[in-house]
């Protein structure tokens, strides 16, 4: 095993120690596992929250800023955090207008943050939810825990901040979060298996020469296996997925994401096949958004994500935000 | 006449279940690799070493109240599926109990019973989908006969969910390919009941590994 820790069971300590170092406009409570923008509670205004398993960097921490979530609970690694964190979350960023937790659809984080959910409103926090639940490649939702949060997540986050920066009142930002999420569809490819520290060794076997299609972001292995592909054969194989799903009518936001251990030069190659995919489908594309947002630990490979916008939702997507991970427009 | 249990052996019972989880938290999380996400023994062994540390620093004083605290700590300590999962299922337990300061071993079932009624409804999830709920369900019939069928029970239980599709779960989105793999969840639910039975000190059963 060769990492970057000390001993497994500090990473996320150790990694949030680092986190408060470099951003001083973020308060990072280490011991409980909170990050929260500096200024919070801003007054008047609905705050997000989210949280989820570590692991995932920039995802969920990285997204804690002006325009985008008020405070992220990080939970041990590919683990949810526990309802004690959320609570003390929400409660250091409400100001009155209530609290909408974004939470990825996980038996896990769904489960602790209607915990977390129920004991917020006994201490008079009102709380709205929104479950981000954008990948396609999981099929039969019947009879599994139904479709991951994936990609979206960053769409949701985003969009839904802008708004409750704009003072939008809690039921529409809810509405929109709702709206972004309902208009996002995901697929994602592995190349590799990541290492959990935990563990200390891939989470799955993935031979030399093959790859994993339909991965989520845990390090479960993925629908299907098959000998290694081109690029350009991923981005029509992803794209074709995800495009058959959401059935774009408008234009759509791109996410090509990097899922930990793929080199932005693959990356942005695989973003030209992808947009030529979208263009051979008449997919008009607003906005590109290429890199590593949603990651799986050590994993190579990358996803796809498509929102499909209106005017509304381009221009809060177009708004400032000013968090470590993702910034513009101020 | 019917023996009953008092606190201490309840106490006992989830020390004894603490150091299996860590014993075997290797294993569990080696079984999450295969078709979860590696993290099942890290996060029980984190859970009830907390557990143990609390029922040994603030000693609860009816059979009850050591299975509430125990299942408020997993829920504040685990995270993920299983803390709020093994966490109901021990608050729920306790809060049927009630507060009788001994308990029979039916009173056990029947609550352990509504505790694992809880957990099916909290998940969502049947006997059939892989899940914790494979083992628990068997083995609470079984506790109803002895400490030792509770065990053997569990332990087909979990054994039982190899041949099994996922439909719970992060598992669930294998499809068929999470066929062939023990439930890390019923393994686990499974090491409960087989310190239950240590502590009760019954003769086992021989049953498969």
């Amino acid at each position: 095993m060769r990492m970057l820790i000390n001993v497994p069971e500090t990473v996320v300590a150790d990694a949030l120690r680092g986190m408060a170092a470099a951003h001083p406009e973020l308060t990072v409570d280490v011991e409980r596992r909170v990050v929260v923008r500096r200024d919070a509670p801003v007054a008047g205004k609905v705050a997000l929250v989210s949280g989820g398993g570590s692991g995932h960097e920039p995802l969920h921490g990285g997204f804690v800023g002006p325009g985008m979530l008020a405070a992220a609970c990080p939970g041990e690694v590919f683990t949810s955090p526990v309802p004690d964190q959320m609570v003390r979350a929400a409660a250091a960023v409400d100001s009155g207008a209530g609290v909408l937790f974004v939470v990825k659809n996980y038996t896990g984080d769904v489960l602790n943050f209607d915990m977390a959910a129920e004991l917020a409103e006994d201490e008079g926090i009102q709380v709205a939810k929104v479950l981000v639940d954008d990948d396609v490649a999981v099929t039969d939702s019947l009879y599994t825990a139904g479709r991951r949060g994936t990609g979206a997540t960053l769409f949701v986050e985003k969009i839904a901040g802008a708004a409750a920066e704009e003072g939008a009142p809690l039921e529409r930002v809810e509405a929109i979060a709702r709206r972004v999420n309902a208009r996002s569809r995901s697929f994602g490819v592995a190349l590799s298996a990541c290492t959990t520290p935990a563990k200390g060794s891939p989470t799955f076997d993935l031979p030399e020469g093959e790859l994993e299609l339909g991965v989520g972001i845990h390090g479960e292995p993925g629908r299907e296996r098959r000998p290694m592909m081109t690029s350009r054969e991923i981005a029509d194989f992803a794209v074709h997925a995800v495009v058959e799903d959401l059935a774009p009518a408008g234009p759509v936001i791109a996410l090509v994401n990097g899922m930990g251990a793929t080199p932005l030069l693959e990356l942005y190659g695989f973003n030209a096949e992808v947009q030529r995919v979208l263009g051979e489908r008449r997919v008009a594309v607003a906005r590109t958004l290429v890199g590593n947002y949603v990651t799986s630990l050590d994993m190579a490979g990358c996803s796809v994500t498509l929102c499909e916008v209106d005017e509304e939702l381009l221009r809060l997507w177009d708004a400032p935000v000013q968090t470590p991970a993702l910034r513009w427009g101020r | 006449m019917t023996e009953t249990y008092g606190t201490d052996f309840l106490v006992r019972w989830l020390t004894a279940a603490a150091e299996a989880v860590d014993r075997e938290a290797d294993r569990l999380t080696e079984l999450d690799s295969a078709i979860g996400d590696a993290d099942h023994g890290a996060n029980l062994k984190r859970g009830f070493a907390a557990v143990s540390e609390t029922l040994a620093k603030e000693p609860p004083t009816t059979p009850g109240a050591v299975l509430t605290t125990a299942g408020r700590q997993l829920i504040s300590t685990v995270g993920g599926a299983s803390g709020p999962l093994y966490g109901t299922l021990l608050r729920r337990t306790g809060k049927a109990l009630g507060d009788d300061e001994r308990v029979t071993r039916a009173q056990l079932a029947d609550a352990l019973a509504s505790g694992v009624a809880a957990v099916s409804q909290l998940g969502g999830a049947q006997a059939g989908d892989k899940t914790m709920l494979d083992a628990l369900g068997p083995a609470v019939e079984g506790l109803r006969e002895s400490f030792a069928a509770g065990r053997a029970a569990a332990e087909e239980g979990a054994l039982a969910t190899v041949p099994l599709r996922a439909r719970k779960g992060r598992a669930s989105y294998l499809g068929e390919r999470s066929v062939g793999h023990q439930d890390p969840g019923a393994t686990s639910s499974a090491l409960l009941f087989a310190a239950l039975d240590e502590t009760a000190g019954a003769e086992s059963p021989e049953v498969p590994a």
